[in-house]
């Protein structure tokens, strides 16, 4: 076989030699998935394969698949190929995909952040030739704080909210950001979740990742009930009753695109959390430089000058077209929330 | 710099006026006096010329953070905002220093012309010791760009609840052309205050009308004059001064050299609520001859003789050195009238025309506003004193609708700041032939949902880029409003816009219904023939067709230069 180890189809990456797609975007036979994110565990697919911690998850979410689970660092021959799974450090269960013939190793990062974030298996560098990247926070504006840094902006938040007889709602992505950020901080008070937080700690939980308990959100659970709590919902229940009944309330957004003041303000958040479970510049950059690979793919996010970046800095570089096109200002826009 | 960090940061948090308030008056009572002078000079407009150019700061930032200018500019694409470009890109400080406001806008003042390295030096060294707020905030201020989300109204509440002096008093106080590098917190909180005899009063402001205009109740309370697009100014002729002051608080005397001779024939201790326009004998001319005088410190004798500047007066401010804001507005413009008719002939000052009337008969005289060169009228309440600032109720602006004309999206372009990463600015075109030819940008007019709708468009239907620009396809149809056209030989169409804005994503059109070249030059024959009617035919009294009273009265309107 002389033809590429990985392909790039309009389903997704695709290993002819191994017969399987990674994260695929429409429905194919065997699918290896890297993580639960929807935009990665896609429904409709013959055959799931992923690392035991992202499963329970990813059949919740899922409903009836055809899945089965793998551990990190073990190998399997999948046709002609031997494939494994790494520890990406982007969510509880999160994966690289390592895929290898003969002497030629690829790896397919997923998304993936370089810090150990006390929750997630933390990331390890995959020596391989070849390293497909995701990008998305791939400009040198992006530059995060150490996570105990912002532990302690989101600590006095809460507590200057609850000195002033304020709930305090924070906004954040379902799965692994909400339960990051649980981790984080002091016990200082109750912490009340929505249902669709709720349902992913609970899975998570019993999984046996350390989280704090938590309080779902359902009939007489407010900020009587609980004065100076914390809530954590996904950021499309702000604004809505649900969220009116914890009456006056501070309401703040924990994602990576808070950096920008921009973003923040047309969100309407006046506070913002800069957290990311992707990796900043920096990060990226020294994950792709500890592979040791020749070659770089990137992929979604501010794809064509990180590409650019890359070949100055003497790698082969190319672009991994998304199904959306790995449009950067679309990327921004729609403001990817891990 | 920490601390106005912090103000700036708390104003940006929030969008609820009252936390707004309380966070700046605890700064204005507690910081040091001197950034307290800084802070209200900046919030009310009073920013430090630019000490370093953009192209300067690009270079130094690019090169601090040991980044391609490319990656730059690709970075400062997606931010949207030089300031907080830079402040993102470089290393963080590793010892922060806390240099104050005071200190660190006289250093910038200090920087202005000198050589390129001695500038250099600076802003990197200061760079060097800033947290990224302190940066952004820095770096807004040596660019001339720092704005903040408080409105001078708030800025004097606070002021005024800090220091317990009533708010309209304080907005008195902190008018004039006052220097923060010599102005002491206390000269311009206590009694005497900046400059005194100059000083001009705040401006009364109007808000746009929305409703039908019976909805304000009988006409007979109402004064109408027309709303002029000119400058909006005050003429202060008080013993041992004489100023004209522009609404945006500039002084603008000098520029105006031919309002000089009223300082010897206006009344000691008079002031003039008026509108400056370029006069053409009987009317004013278009604001396009208004704007070459406009950019003009000096004035050349022929452009003096091409585009001659006349004051409009709306109101009388003050008379014989009292001041008059409190008297009804009746009063007031009885007392301008019969001031201005005992002046002699010839001076450039009028009183801006005035009318009464029912409803019927003033909506009938706001349609013929364009050809009297006004963008509508005023509708000023006849028992209102002068306001400090807007003061919704007794002031309105009522103008006509806009032109309209149906356009095709040719470019789009990501905004700025909070439109950054959005696809907020784009240029039109209208059909000539066969070709489309592009003839005015806009900027606004839709809402967030629109464009967010419009920028995941733009991202599947880009032709082309350049740079920050995308060609898309020539799909998407757009109701560009104006209020005036004009020729412009610098523009492909030959015809420039003003004030033009979306006002309506036509989704119900497709590019082949868009309107024509032909069809704006037709538009632009026009209004450059203007009606046989002139602005000075509207005298007092005759202005609305049905109405046989006299009025006697009328006062001030606000208008936006």
């Amino acid at each position: 076989m002389s033809a590429q180890l990985l392909s790039f189809t309009d389903r997704g990456i695709y290993c002819a030699e191994g017969g399987f797609y990674i994260d695929p975007w429409r429905p194919v036979d065997r699918a290896l998935i890297t993580h639960g994110h929807s935009d990665h565990a896609r429904w409709g697919h013959g055959h799931y394969l992923c690392t035991h911690q992202a499963l329970p998850v990813i059949r919740h979410r899922l409903g009836q698949i055809t899945a089965e689970g793998i551990g990190y660092g073990e190998t399997r021959q999948i046709g002609g190929v031997e494939v494994s799974f790494h520890p990406a450090g982007h969510v509880p269960g999160s994966a690289q995909i390592r895929v290898a013939r003969g002497g030629e190793v690829w790896v397919v990062s997923g998304d993936y952040k370089v810090e150990d974030d006390g929750l997630s298996e933390p990331f390890v560098p995959v020596p391989c030739h070849t390293f497909i990247s995701e990008c998305t926070f791939g400009l040198p504006l992006f530059r995060w704080q150490p996570q105990a840094v912002v532990a302690a902006q989101l600590a006095a938040w809460w507590q200057a909210n609850a000195a002033e007889g304020r709930a305090s709602i924070l906004a954040a992505y379902g799965l692994g950001k909400a339960q990051r950020l649980m981790t984080m901080l002091p016990e200082a008070g109750p912490i009340l979740t929505h249902g669709a937080v709720e349902e992913t700690t609970r899975i998570l939980r019993d999984q046996g990742y350390r989280l704090p308990p938590t309080i779902r959100v359902t009939a007489g659970i407010d900020a009587k009930s609980h004065p100076g709590a914390l809530i954590i919902a996904p950021p499309s229940a702000l604004g809505t009753p649900w969220a009116r009944r914890f009456g006056p309330a501070s309401a703040a957004f924990a994602s990576g695109w808070m950096a920008l003041r921009g973003i923040r303000r047309r969100r309407g958040f006046g506070t913002g959390f800069v957290i990311s479970d992707h990796a900043d510049w920096p990060g990226l950059n020294t994950a792709i430089h500890a592979t040791g690979a020749e070659r770089v793919f990137v992929t979604h996010g501010y794809t064509t000058p990180f590409r650019r970046w890359l070949e100055e800095q003497g790698y082969e570089a190319g672009i991994v077209q998304t199904e959306f096109g790995g449009d950067e200002a679309e990327t921004a826009s729609e403001a990817d929330l891990a | 710099m920490k601390r106005f960090a912090a103000l700036f940061n708390a104003m940006d948090a929030t969008t609820k006026t009252g936390e707004k308030t309380a966070a700046l008056t605890a700064y204005f009572r507690t910081a040091p006096e001197a950034d307290r002078v800084w802070t209200i000079a900046l919030l009310s407009g009073r920013r430090p010329k630019r000490a370093v150019n953009a192209t300067e700061l690009r270079t130094w930032a690019a090169e601090a953070a040991g980044v391609p200018l490319w990656l730059f500019e690709e970075s400062y694409n997606i931010a949207g905002d030089l300031a907080e470009t830079i402040a993102h890109l470089l290393p963080r400080a590793e010892h922060e220093t806390d240099p104050t406001l005071d200190a660190t806008l006289r250093a910038l003042i200090a920087l202005t012309g000198r050589p390129e390295a001695e500038r250099r030096a600076y802003v990197t060294s200061v760079w060097a010791g800033l947290g990224p707020e302190e940066r952004f905030l820095f770096n807004k201020l040596l660019t001339g760009g720092f704005r903040m989300g408080v409105s001078r109204g708030l800025m004097t509440r606070a002021l005024a609840q800090a220091t317990g002096v009533e708010e309209a008093v304080m907005a008195h106080r902190l008018m004039g052309d006052w220097d923060p590098a010599r102005t002491r917190f206390a000269d311009l909180t206590e009694e005497g205050g900046s400059e005194g005899a100059a000083r001009p009063y705040p401006f009364a402001l109007a808000s746009p009308l929305e409703a039908a205009p019976d909805s304000l109740g009988p006409a007979a309370d109402w004064l109408a004059e027309w709303k002029w697009d000119g400058i909006r100014g005050q003429i202060i002729a008080r013993p041992g001064a004489f100023a004209i002051w522009s609404r945006g608080e500039d002084l603008i005397t000098d520029r105006f050299p031919e309002f000089a001779p009223l300082q010897d024939h206006l009344p000691p201790g008079t002031v003039l609520d008026g509108e400056i326009v370029a006069w053409g004998g009987d009317a004013p001319l278009p604001f396009a001859a208004l704007q070459k005088r406009i950019a003009r410190k000096t004035v050349p004798k022929k452009l003096l003789a091409e585009v001659p500047g006349h004051f409009l007066a709306y109101d009388l401010l003050e008379d014989g050195g009292v001041d008059l804001r409190a008297a009804p507005l009746s009063e007031r413009r009885a007392r301008l009238e019969a001031m201005l008719a005992a002046l002699p002939a010839g001076l450039p000052l009028s009183p801006s025309p005035a009318a009464l009337g029912d409803w019927a008969a003033l909506t009938a005289t706001r349609g013929l506003a364009r050809d009297r060169m006004a963008e509508g009228l005023m509708l000023k309440r006849l028992s209102s004193p002068y306001h400090t600032g807007r003061k919704r109720g007794d002031w309105w602006k009522w103008k006509l609708d806009p032109f309209t004309v149906d356009a095709v999206m040719l470019y789009a372009q990501a905004g700025h700041g909070r439109r950054a990463n959005l696809f907020t600015d784009f240029t039109f075109a209208v059909r000539d032939g066969n070709d489309l030819v592009p003839f005015t940008k806009a900027y606004s007019g839709l809402t967030d949902v629109e464009f967010a709708a419009i920028t995941r468009w733009v991202g599947k239907h880009t032709v082309e880029r350049f740079g920050p620009v995308r060609r898309v396809v020539p799909e998407l149809v757009f109701e560009i409003g104006f209020e005036g056209i004009q020729a412009s030989p610098r523009h492909k169409s030959g015809i420039a816009l003003r004030f033009p804005r979306m006002l309506r994503w036509r989704q119900d059109k497709g590019v082949a219904e868009i309107d024509t070249l032909d069809g704006l030059r037709a538009l632009l024959r026009q209004v450059s023939e203007p009606g046989t009617l002139r602005a000075d035919e509207v005298k007092t009294g005759d202005l609305p067709a049905g109405s046989k009273k006299k009025t006697g009265a009328l006062p001030p309107d606000p208008q936006d230069i």
